[in-house]
């Protein structure tokens, strides 16, 4: 029989913070940074002069989730990153141009490689296990999970996999997502990313990290059923799609208690969201999150965050709420993101 | 003994050819396709790479792409990869046939371009503004060859085609795909061939890996592909080879060097064998990663002493042939080591004349006739990442 896995371990650095989640912060920018912990509490302060964004919120990131299951060496340290680290290959590309590829500092390059976080991860905590990035776009995240589930059914081993999922910003390639479309084109506050209908949609950046286990403990915030990836799907198959996967998981639409929904105000590609609120998932909660944290190609970790401290607590944030329905019961949650219209991901969870 | 997974065809592209059969000549041959920039417009002409010498205008003609197509140089190299792959092995393509594709600086060639237009807020083509992420030239490759199911990307550094093939192995074996394409695409670029030269790691002369007087790499580019196939879906169909077994560790001793006693890449290998379910006994030849930079080759060298021993099996770096090709090298060399299995040859370590003194290993410096029933093959990276890949022959 298949094993179950379980998520033990789950942490979050995002544009808003865990505590006040009823009161989100408002900003009123396209563009707006993650929130940053106290870094030094999780790398030493040399090492930390030299590290970019992304590099300081995936290690401490990924330290929350391993503290909180006593994990010391994960199994497999897998990661996923749509955009890498950005920063530092900004600084090395307009370095090598203004100098013409003259007298450049190796530094930026050597930390511009996709998988820099994993492997300082890895560095950090002396780990020699199973090390993977993975970088394809929106489905970055949910292609680590999609391994980090098969380390986890591949042998009858107990396994601990540290899992996650990390973007930073950069002041210039950033915002060439102005140049095509990507971004609304006027600055809104993000709290009223709903009420849009424009095209476009609003950015920021983060690092959510997660203990997958085969191991069930008191901590447990989740069981994680199944995961599925799709690079694209004509929009008037989506309902059709989604069936496929639950029929696939042994469950059927109306056992879904809620839907967590990637919708981020792009009118040109909120439709497969809205495809599904107005049919399959109809009356279940529906929830969203993107106009809380913005939307980049990892956030998608957010919405995993959410839907595990949800199915532990067995409350919905009302502040997440896209209908009014309320839920019966809190036992199966649906987590769907795509973005532009590709990269669509379907992640199945249920309460342990 | 496991069975492995089927390999039903494979694809490539590189400076010692555009397809399966041109390698095998220039390898037979001992014909290095190390030359001068030509196409890469960077001003250092002095140093040597595997270039392929098709204008990125060629290519995209060859493909039958439209004149506004947004295809970097890696998916024009990957796609035409890819296509050979499928040519040969008529797959399937369906919502269960699955592309996973490794690369380290994908279409970063487009984004050092047009980076400045960018910054200035010109539009004119903002269709490459995305190319900067693995994922795009990904999914150029994938649009190109009709794949709309599981496509993702590996980027690990130099093992990123490595680890493509190994998760489409994991994924056959877990019953989670039929059909996929693996491999991995990477062409040269200024942001790399400056970033390795900044590192001071570029020889300016034809690489000697495994040499004594080594003195850096030669940075390459090229795409190979390789069609795997669950066995019950070949019917009958030829089957080029078999993934045995695969290992991924991390060496986690520094962002960009090994560590001197090779540890990660004697725990990749290890565990290879380990998957493979064969003692190191049974490995034939190697195909190793050498890359002729003074840190590499030795950290590999001692790796093989410890795994094995006193009787290290045949060995050689292709690296003198194509460059380095980064995220492409292992699955160029996943389709070299094929080929050594069909043809029961050996390929040649080139330019070698003097062993390290570290160590006194001698590879393989002339084509080789031998019986190849397994072969192993190493890729290692930026990060620490290590990964092994053991192929054999369909009926060993």
């Amino acid at each position: 029989m298949k094993p179950k896995v379980y998520i033990n371990g789950i942490s979050s650095i995002s544009a808003q913070t865990t505590e006040k989640e009823e009161n989100p912060i408002s900003y009123h920018k396209n563009i707006f940074p993650a929130l940053s912990p106290n870094y030094k509490e999780f790398i030493k302060p040399m090492a930390l002069r030299r590290m970019s964004k992304a590099i300081k919120m995936g290690i401490s990131s990924s330290k929350v989730a391993l503290n909180e299951t006593n994990t010391e060496i994960p199994d497999a340290i897998i990661t996923g990153t749509g955009e890498g680290c950005k920063q530092d290959t900004e600084r090395f590309l307009e370095n090598l141009i203004d100098q013409q590829e003259e007298l450049l500092s190796p530094t930026s390059f050597i930390q511009s490689t996709h998988n820099t976080i994993g492997g300082q991860i890895a560095l950090n905590l002396g780990c020699k296990n199973y090390n993977v990035t993975y970088s394809q776009n929106s489905a970055s995240l949910e292609s680590a999970l999609l391994d980090a589930e098969l380390q986890l059914l591949e042998t009858s081993v107990k396994k601990s996999v540290l899992v996650g999922g990390v973007d930073e910003l950069s002041e210039n390639i950033t915002q060439f997502r102005a140049l095509d479309g990507q971004l609304k084109s006027v600055d809104i506050h993000n709290l009223d990313l709903w009420k849009e209908d424009s095209p476009g949609t609003i950015t920021s950046e983060g690092a959510h990290f997660f203990i997958l286990s085969t191991e069930k403990n008191n901590n447990s915030y989740a069981e994680f059923k199944g995961i599925s990836i799709k690079n694209s799907i004509q929009p008037e198959k989506i309902n059709a799609e989604v069936e496929i996967f639950l029929n696939k998981n042994n469950i059927n639409a109306a056992a879904i208690d809620a839907v967590l929904l990637g919708s981020n105000g792009d009118n040109r590609y909120d439709h497969y969201y809205k495809n599904l609120q107005q049919s399959l998932f109809k009356d279940i909660p529906q929830l969203g999150y993107k106009h809380l944290v913005g939307d980049y190609d990892t956030v998608s970790g957010f919405a995993l965050y959410s839907a595990c401290k949800i199915l532990k607590s067995g409350r919905i944030p009302s502040v997440l709420k896209l209908n009014t329905s309320t839920p019966k019961e809190l036992k199966s949650i649906l987590i769907y993101n795509q973005y532009l219209g590709r990269d669509h991901s379907l992640i199945l969870l249920s309460a342990v | 003994m496991n069975k492995g997974v089927a390999i039903t065809g494979m694809g490539i592209i590189s400076a010692i050819g555009n397809n399966t059969e041109t390698n095998y000549r220039s390898l037979f041959s001992s014909k290095s396709g190390i030359s001068f920039p030509e196409f890469l417009k960077t001003t250092h002409k002095n140093l040597p790479v595997g270039e392929i010498k098709f204008s990125n205008k060629s290519l995209a003609e060859s493909l039958n792409l439209p004149q506004d197509h947004s295809f970097t140089r890696a998916a024009l190299l990957g796609s035409l990869a890819v296509s050979e792959a499928l040519d040969q092995s008529k797959v399937k393509i369906d919502a269960e046939t699955g592309f996973i594709s490794g690369t380290s600086v994908g279409g970063i060639d487009a984004t050092e371009n047009y980076f400045k237009e960018f910054t200035k807020g010109k539009t004119e083509n903002s269709r490459f503004i995305r190319a900067q992420h693995p994922g795009f030239t990904t999914e150029k490759i994938a649009e190109h060859i009709g794949i709309s199911g599981f496509v993702s990307t590996i980027s690990t550094a130099c093992s990123s085609g490595a680890n493509a093939i190994m998760m489409g192995a994991r994924m056959i074996k877990a019953g989670k795909l039929k059909r996929v394409i693996v491999g991995g695409t990477d062409c040269l670029t200024k942001f790399t061939l400056n970033g390795f030269n900044s590192l001071m790691i570029l020889s300016e002369k034809h690489c000697l890996s495994f040499d004594e007087n080594r003195n850096g790499l030669n940075l390459g580019e090229g795409a190979a592909y390789l069609v795997l196939e669950a066995d019950e879906e070949l019917n009958g169909k030829p089957v080029l080879g078999r993934i045995m077994g695969y290992g991924n560790t991390n060496d986690a001793f520094h962002q960009t060097a090994s560590s001197e006693n090779g540890e990660g890449a004697f725990l990749a290998m290890q565990e290879a064998l380990k998957i493979a379910e064969i003692g190191s006994e049974n490995i034939n030849y190697i195909n190793a990663h050498g890359t002729a930079t003074k840190n590499n080759d030795l950290s590999e060298s001692r790796a093989l002493q410890i795994l094995f021993g006193d009787t290290i099996p045949d060995f050689s770096s292709t690296k003198a042939f194509t460059g380095h090709t980064l995220a492409a090298a292992g699955a160029l060399e996943a389709v070299y080591s094929l080929i050594s299995l069909n043809k029961q040859q050996i390929f040649p370590n080139l330019n070698f004349s003097q062993s390290m003194s570290e160590t006194g290993l001698q590879p393989v410096t002339e084509v080789k006739e031998k019986k190849l029933d397994f072969i192993l093959s190493n890729s290692f990276g930026f990060g620490g990442n290590c990964t092994s890949l053991i192929f054999a022959k369909d009926e060993a």
